[in-house]
């Protein structure tokens, strides 16, 4: 079995090293491509580079959409996904590490062009770009998908960042269904068949990464249906939804209208891609193996039962620990006594033992790597720091006692940890914690809630942890796009706060947080932003209300049948399956 | 035949009067039910080693944890992180002179004394809600059958809202709710008597039903006419007549019932609302091993044995005493 597949990938090399690159060797290299299957080899390359066409990709997932339209989904697999068959203005680039953090233009011709100090962004429509029905996708396509996505109320799966910072219309713009205004909302404005401008309500130097959500796939407004849209979704990618069994099943095939001229971005190599939805998790893992399945479209990394088959087997070669862009961590309220003294937040930071609790979050591998700064670093902005450290980042007790003492706690004090009871990797880590913080004489209560209502009555309300004196919360945290600012405006923003469904669980609101966050959205240069974002993270570690624990790392398994197999950063840690191929 | 027949002298005496005063100190005394069914009960061996189980275990769940390690002191030394499992031991058991029963996969906490302080809460849980379970559908269920017209319309009626009543979201409801300090309990105490009130509360129309059923047909069979025609009182045909003869199926359910109740706890613990972590319960550290069973069947194993004893136990001690008691429904 082993040597076939050695034998296998042998000649796929010998064939392609005449029109290709390097071909094996170099995974060290950022950016480089690979034919040489070995652990963590397509987080470093491009894996088994490859042109030949045919076949059918088979993938399988353990759950089902929220939905397949570009407009109604949240999933990152399915923004993933959908670039099969929805082409966006711009999109992430195939290729690993950090340079696939960047964006690329996709149905635009550039990036988004930014004046009137970041607060209009236009954007210019390749030409001759066709929807699977033959017609012409022009921006009005584009501008009706943007507001039948933010603005209708019976799309509510995805994010709806566009009426956030769009001008709104005078009255408010109810949406296509119900306002049938031809002029739309006028903030978005077509000036021309190819030309699309944004106007937006406050300077927003991130815009092209809102640019990039599958909502500014172009909808022909003729065919669009609502919710029922998901089951005749009309392509502007190289492959068009043959079928779509609600639950069951999906198979798509090539679209005969589109151009690989216009489209730098996408290899589209196999004939058919089909997916199997509401399958076994155990049973998809199993079948990556044995080579009758080709890719887990979730992309959660394989399950408990899996791992240890991977890890201590031949097969670890055909794996990726993928670094996911999502950190755990725990929140300090400090509003809460005693952390409204900072050294008592303080001796939280030193006491836990961070090995222990990632131990218990699953290990290095499906739990994490051990953290000490806000934001991964998979996202924009992150720079490596430790305010907190402690030999083999077991904690630090000498250290956590003299900050309790400065507290006036010298004894320790008790508190409440609240966690979500359904959730037994959060659970153990939450029982770490309580035993780490014990050794400093920390008491901690443990107060488990269904996941269900944890942001809505629990965790999420700032008043419930208040008024019942609970100090600490469990959270964990990715962002919709990999910049600090993506990640770090819903948890750190003194305004973000809410009464319910608060995602800022500490409370934190530090004017000069505050004011940071302002001044990056201004900033027209992308490196002075990485440095904002960096500064945010330092002055929230001084703060010490948030304690990293661990940075995502999830398991993928890639069958050595596949070509063009990378990690992305920009989704957190999956493949990138707009240019998978077959061997 | 011819050999002489030795008969000695005071056997071949006769004393008639002896029949009136009972052979030597052995007096003729008139068998109660309960002793009859104790007699039959000693001659049922699984019956009664369903009943030593049970003993030993409400023994070891009392006095075990007093003599065995920290159940919640962590030995992370032991586990190999990557592979969420201990490094050594039979199956990655880690099973060793120092931990018996192996430990927990990620944490290292000994099992051993994990199960020992489990079969508490376990126990704990199941006894009190089966009683209170049992006490309340055998009240109602009786009731219901032997007036019958409104009062069994009414009680019928209220056990269909009980039976069509959504459980889960309730406890999860509940939990959130309650106080942290409430009729003078707290923590853990707290929880227990919140999951003995959620299970015992919510489960007695199954017996209730079960009861009212048999109540019905016995309610018109010749002794209990017998005794309302010598003028007995409601409360005497209820408790004295009916009762009595209900023992059977109320025993074996409750039987049933017990063994139902630890699983029940095991679920409500998974949706976080059964005992606070650490503290350890059958049911928490059973749903936790199901993910992983292939890469530590040990943990799984353990908690799965301790739970499949105890039913048994329950079911034999179950079958045996319904067997004693009523001996026609063999």
């Amino acid at each position: 079995m082993n040597k076939i597949k050695i034998g296998a990938s042998l000649a796929a090399c010998a064939v392609l090293a005449a029109g290709l690159t390097a071909c094996g060797g170099d995974s060290e290299s950022s950016g480089g491509t690979t034919s040489t299957a070995a652990y963590n080899a397509a987080n470093t390359s491009v894996l088994n580079p490859s042109d030949k066409q045919g076949g059918e990709l088979r993938f399988a997932m353990s759950s089902d959409w929220d939905s397949p339209d570009p407009g109604d989904t949240y999933y990152a697999f399915s923004w993933n996904f959908s670039r099969y068959y929805a082409r966006t203005l711009v999109t992430f680039k195939n290729a690993p590490g950090a340079e696939g953090q960047q964006l690329v233009p996709d149905l635009a011709e550039d990036l988004g062009k930014a004046s009137n100090n970041n607060k209009t962004w236009t954007y210019k429509l390749r030409e001759g770009v066709k929807f699977s029905d033959g017609s012409e996708i022009t921006a009005q396509d584009v501008k009706y998908a943007v507001e039948r996505s933010n603005f209708t109320d019976e799309l509510q799966g995805g994010p709806k960042y566009f009426a956030q910072y769009l001008v709104d219309n005078a009255g408010g713009y109810k949406g296509p269904y119900k306002d049938k205004a031809p002029a739309g909302l006028k903030s978005i404005k077509t000036p021309d068949k190819y030309t699309i401008v944004f106007n937006l309500n406050t300077p927003f130097a991130e815009f092209d990464y809102l640019a990039y959500m599958p909502q500014t796939a172009p909808v022909p407004r003729a065919k669009d249906n609502g919710l029922n849209y998901k089951k005749n979704i009309v392509s502007s990618g190289p492959y068009q939804i043959d079928s779509y069994d609600v639950g069951k099943s999906m198979k798509l095939s090539r679209n005969p209208h589109w151009d690989a001229a216009t489209d730098p971005v996408r290899k589209a190599l196999p004939d058919t891609i089909s997916v199997a939805l509401n399958q076994e998790q155990d049973d998809i893992d199993n079948k990556l193996m044995s080579g009758a399945l080709d890719m887990d479209l979730a992309a959660g990394g394989v399950g408990p039962a899996a791992q240890p088959k991977v890890l201590g087997g031949t097969q670890k070669a055909n794996s990726d620990a993928a670094s996911g862009s999502a950190l755990t961590y725990m929140t300090i309220d400090g509003r809460v006594a005693p952390f409204d003294n900072i050294a008592c937040r303080r001796a939280v930071q030193y006491a836990i033992d961070k090995v222990s609790v990632q131990t218990s979050l699953g290990g290095p591998i499906s739990g994490g790597d051990i953290a000490s700064t806000v934001l991964p670093p998979t996202v924009v902005g992150h720079e490596e720091f430790n305010k907190y450290p402690s030999a083999g980042n077991a904690g630090d007790l000498a250290k956590a006692k003299e900050q309790l003492t400065e507290c006036g706690k010298p004894n320790g004090f008790a508190t409440k940890l609240t966690y979500r009871a359904d959730r037994p990797k959060e659970v153990a880590a939450a029982e770490s914690i309580q035993q780490s913080l014990g050794k400093a004489g920390i008491k901690v209560d443990l107060k488990g809630y269904p996941s269900g209502d944890y942001f809505t009555k629990y965790a999420g309300s700032p008043a419930f942890l208040k008024d019942n004196g609970v100090g600490m919360a469990m959270m964990k945290w990715a962002a919709d796009w990999p910049s600090g600012f993506g990640f770090l405006q819903q948890i750190l923003d003194g305004r973000t706060i809410k009464p319910t469904g608060n995602t800022n669980l500490s409370s934190t609101d530090l004017p000069k947080i505050n004011k940071l966050f302002d001044r990056s959205t201004k900033e027209g240069d992308a490196d002075a932003r990485s440095k904002i974002y960096a500064q945010i993270d330092n002055l929230s570690m001084e703060n010490a209300d948030v304690v990293p624990l661990t940075y995502s790392v999830q398991l993928l398994y890639r069958p050595a049948n596949l070509t063009n197999v990378v990690v992305s950063e920009f989704l957190g840690g999956q493949y990138d399956y707009v240019n998978l191929g077959l061997k | 035949m011819t050999a002489p027949i030795e008969v000695s002298k005071g056997e071949a005496e006769a004393h008639p009067e002896d029949v009136l005063k009972g052979v030597g100190t052995q007096a003729i005394q008139g068998r109660s039910l309960g002793r009859i069914a104790w007699l039959r009960l000693k001659r049922d061996r699984a019956a009664l080693g369903g009943a030593v189980v049970i003993a030993l275990l409400i023994l070891l769940a009392a006095f075990g944890p007093f003599f065995l390690q920290d159940p919640n002191a962590y030995h992370q030394d032991l586990i190999d992180p990557t592979m969420q499992r201990p490094k050594d031991g039979f199956l990655h058991s880690g099973i060793s002179w120092e931990h018996w029963f192996g430990v927990e996969p990620t944490t290292g906490r000994d099992m051993l004394s994990r199960i020992v302080l489990g079969a508490r809460i376990s126990l704990i849980v199941a006894f009190l809600a089966t009683l209170v379970s049992v006490t309340i559908g055998t009240v109602l269920g009786v009731v219901a059958g032997y007036f019958g017209g409104w009062v069994d319309t009414v009680i019928s009626r209220a056990m269909d809202v009980f039976l069509a009543f959504p459980l889960l979201l309730f406890a999860i409801a509940l939990v959130g709710v309650v106080p942290d300090d409430m009729l003078g309990l707290r923590g853990n105490g707290l929880r227990v008597g919140v999951l003995v009130f959620v299970i015992g509360f919510f489960s007695w129309p199954y017996i209730g039903r079960i009861v009212r059923g048999q109540t019905l047909s016995l309610r018109e069979r010749e002794f209990v006419d017998a005794s309302r025609s010598l003028g007995a009182g409601h409360g005497h045909v209820l408790f004295k007549e009916l009762l009595p003869n209900l023992l059977a199926p109320i025993i074996v359910y409750t039987t049933l019932l017990i063994p139902t109740n630890i699983l029940f706890e095991a679920a409500l613990s998974f949706l976080g609302v059964g005992v606070i972590p650490p503290m350890p319960s059958w049911g928490g550290m059973l749903s936790l091993a199901v993910p992983t069973y292939q890469n530590t069947p040990f943990f799984m194993i353990i908690p799965g044995l301790a739970i499949f004893v105890t039913v048994m136990a329950f079911n034999l001690l179950g079958d045996g005493l319904r067997d004693a008691l009523d001996p026609r429904a063999r």
